[in-house]
């Protein structure tokens, strides 16, 4: 503090609380003063090329085919509907991938602290490979080179899709599994630091208890590690989330995908793109808030 | 140290507020895009660049097409020199984008013109004349035994997004009560590759497209376009909506060259004739010396130099020589004419009176 003489008769305390408060609400004021400049900019702008902001085609036909998915659509349904079930076909992906990833990135995890020597460096070769490898490569690896250059990986989908008497095409296979893939090898890296914050103590311990290390690691550590986990977790998840607009480049009629022809069709792309980031914010709200609970639930009980 | 804070903050934040106040006020007379490509001395075309015959990157680094000769041919009408052209490679996704936002000045993209893309409640483009008349084909294994859109009832058929393509096939298709299952990609290679890979029955996309994708498979021979179309597809050159003075200016370079094909003036000839109608044979030619700018205003009332025309054709040749140069007999990416050719010979390429 600059020991300047007070010119009113307030505490030094008090003044500086005020400016401060003047602070914000100056920087509040501005902050909504650029929204609003740019928002009138963009509404000036699009009347002036008689573009006006308006969602009234959202209830037209759609008339653009979509691969079978989860949801029913005719091409008669609207652009609405169509919005819809690229919605869900995004949420299909995401969701599974959460779970499948979230488990390949416990076992890579846990792996690493095995005391086979194998195994250790198998988890270790895994998270390099696929952590350095760009998502995007991944899905074109599982989409060009496994499902359509070997038949028998393709012929393997249709019947998994038969068993589990779901639409899963090889556009979506391709697409988890490179997600899954790629995301389980940074959650490896997450469950990894979690265990190491677990102290050395705790492992000695449950040996001279006699237990094996199957279950110290199941019993002891992991409950522990849970804390260090869930935060970085949930980082994941998103990028998870945010990853899955790759399916573009491997067919895959996602949110991104549907939006894409919608715009292209109607020519109503600021529409279709804020309809696009609400979905994507509704999603990784979605994700941060049930993660946060779930945080919450461990720091009381765990 | 807050004081001094507030003192920055007291002088920085009223020139912020003025450099804001400038964005919002300053785009408020607008600048035709015809003075804005001359005074930056480059056209700004946005092609496709995977598309032989169209537009396509040449072992020299050079695009090379009949989507970039428009772009050359306006470039010289224009500035007097067909290489000031700054070329924008997008997918079909992009391409209005692109456009409308005023990344590129002209999109000479294999783009079908329809009223949605046209109008103000659509697209907002505005259409030059159509360079090349298109329609929608379907292109199957050879060996499939394949001959009617009835034969691949319920195959997958891939399919470009952010296409007409999507919308014809589906309109088709639900017409006639045949099933299918699309598989949508972003670029024709994609595309390419799942069909080659097996993953499709059928690539459907405008003929034209289908002709230059196959030019490049290993086997052409072994693929087929079916004889069935499954739409109109007039492909043409656009500009953004509301600059009237720019979408004539190419509207009529591309007449222009039409035009020069329909009296048989050539890249070849061209100088002779400009010669031949100044002092020569042709001096009473009137219609002949407006045309070449030799006589009247012509190029003036557009904007543009008064032999824009013998510039365009001097640069690209007639579209004739266009045509033939990219899609002609002699190309691997060869199209028969048909409603490609002059109005003369049969075809649908008219150019109004230069008058």
């Amino acid at each position: 503090m600059s020991p300047e003489p007070l010119a009113s008769g307030r505490p030094p305390g008090q003044r500086r609380r005020l400016l401060l408060i003047l602070l914000q609400v100056a920087i509040g004021l501005l902050v909504l003063g650029v929204v609003a400049l740019l928002v009138s900019n963009l509404q000036v702008n699009l009347v002036r090329r008689g573009l006006e902001l308006s969602f009234d085609w959202l209830g037209r036909p759609a008339r653009f085919p979509l691969p079978r998915g989860l949801l029913s659509y005719r091409t008669d349904d609207s652009y609405a509907w169509a919005f819809v079930v690229g919605f869900v076909n995004s949420l299909q992906v995401v969701v599974m991938g959460l779970v499948l990833a979230t488990v390949l990135g416990v076992i890579g995890g846990a792996a690493s602290f095995s005391k086979n020597w194998l195994l250790r460096q198998l988890a270790n070769l895994y998270v390099a490979v696929a952590r350095n490898v760009p998502p995007l490569l991944h899905l074109l690896f599982w989409y060009v080179v496994v499902f359509l250059g070997m038949p028998a990986a393709r012929n393997g989908v249709e019947t998994l899709a038969g068993w589990l008497r779901l639409p899963i095409s090889v556009e979506f296979m391709a697409l988890l599994i490179g997600l899954t893939v790629y995301t389980g090898a940074y959650i490896s890296e997450v469950v990894r630091g979690g265990i190491n914050s677990v102290p050395r103590g705790q492992w000695e311990a449950a040996r001279s208890l006699g237990f094996g290390e199957g279950r110290t690691l199941r019993l002891i550590i992991l409950p522990q590690a849970l804390r260090a986990i869930l935060p970085g977790l949930n980082s994941q998840y998103i990028n998870l989330a945010k990853n899955s607009t790759l399916a573009i480049a491997v067919g895959y009629s996602d949110i991104f995908s549907i939006a894409n022809t919608t715009f292209t069709q109607t020519g109503r792309s600021i529409e279709a793109f804020a309809l696009l980031v609400a979905g994507f914010l509704a999603v990784d709200l979605l994700i941060s808030g049930a993660m946060n609970v779930l945080n919450r639930l461990v720091l009381r009980h765990g | 140290m807050p004081a001094q804070f507030f003192k920055k903050l007291a002088v920085v934040s009223p020139l912020l507020l003025l450099g804001l106040a400038g964005c919002a006020t300053a785009p408020e007379e607008k600048v035709s895009l015809l003075e804005q490509v001359r005074s930056r001395g480059e056209l700004r075309c946005g092609i496709s660049g995977r598309l032989p015959g169209f537009s396509y990157l040449t072992t020299e680094g050079t695009y090379t097409g009949l989507d970039t000769d428009i772009c050359r041919a306006v470039a010289a009408a224009t500035l007097g020199n067909p290489d000031k052209v700054d070329y924008t490679q997008l997918t079909a996704a992009q391409r209005f984008t692109a456009l409308s936002s005023g990344e590129i000045d002209l999109l000479s993209r294999n783009t079908t013109q329809t009223l949605s893309r046209d109008s103000g409640g659509g697209n907002g483009l505005t259409f030059a004349p159509v360079v090349f008349y298109d329609g929608q084909g379907v292109l199957v294994r050879k060996d499939s035994g394949v001959t009617t859109l009835e034969g691949l009832e319920g195959e997958s058929f891939c399919v470009g997004g952010g296409t007409t393509t999507e919308r014809n096939l589906n309109d088709v298709m639900q017409a006639r009560g045949i099933p299918f299952e699309p598989v949508k990609f972003e670029t024709p290679q994609e595309r390419e590759q799942a069909y080659l890979d097996g993953r499709c029955a059928a690539i459907t996309a405008d003929r034209s497209s289908l002709n230059s994708s196959r030019s490049g498979f290993e086997a052409p021979d072994e693929h087929v376009i079916l004889d069935e179309g499954l739409s109109k597809e007039p492909l043409a050159p656009a500009t953004v909506d509301g600059d009237d003075q720019w979408a004539d200016a190419v509207r009529w370079i591309v007449y222009g060259l039409m035009s020069a094909e329909e009296q048989g003036i050539t890249q070849d000839n061209i100088d002779e004739r400009v010669a031949s109608a100044t002092s020569g044979a042709d001096q009473e030619n009137a219609a002949l010396r407006r045309f070449l700018g030799i006589e009247g205003d012509l190029g003036g009332k557009l904007g543009l130099p008064n032999d824009f025309v013998v510039q365009a054709v001097r640069a690209v040749g007639n579209y004739g020589e266009i045509y033939n140069r990219h899609l002609g007999p002699d190309t691997a990416t060869f199209i028969p004419r048909g409603l490609n050719a002059i109005y003369t010979e049969g075809g649908l390429h008219y150019a109004p009176p230069f008058n």
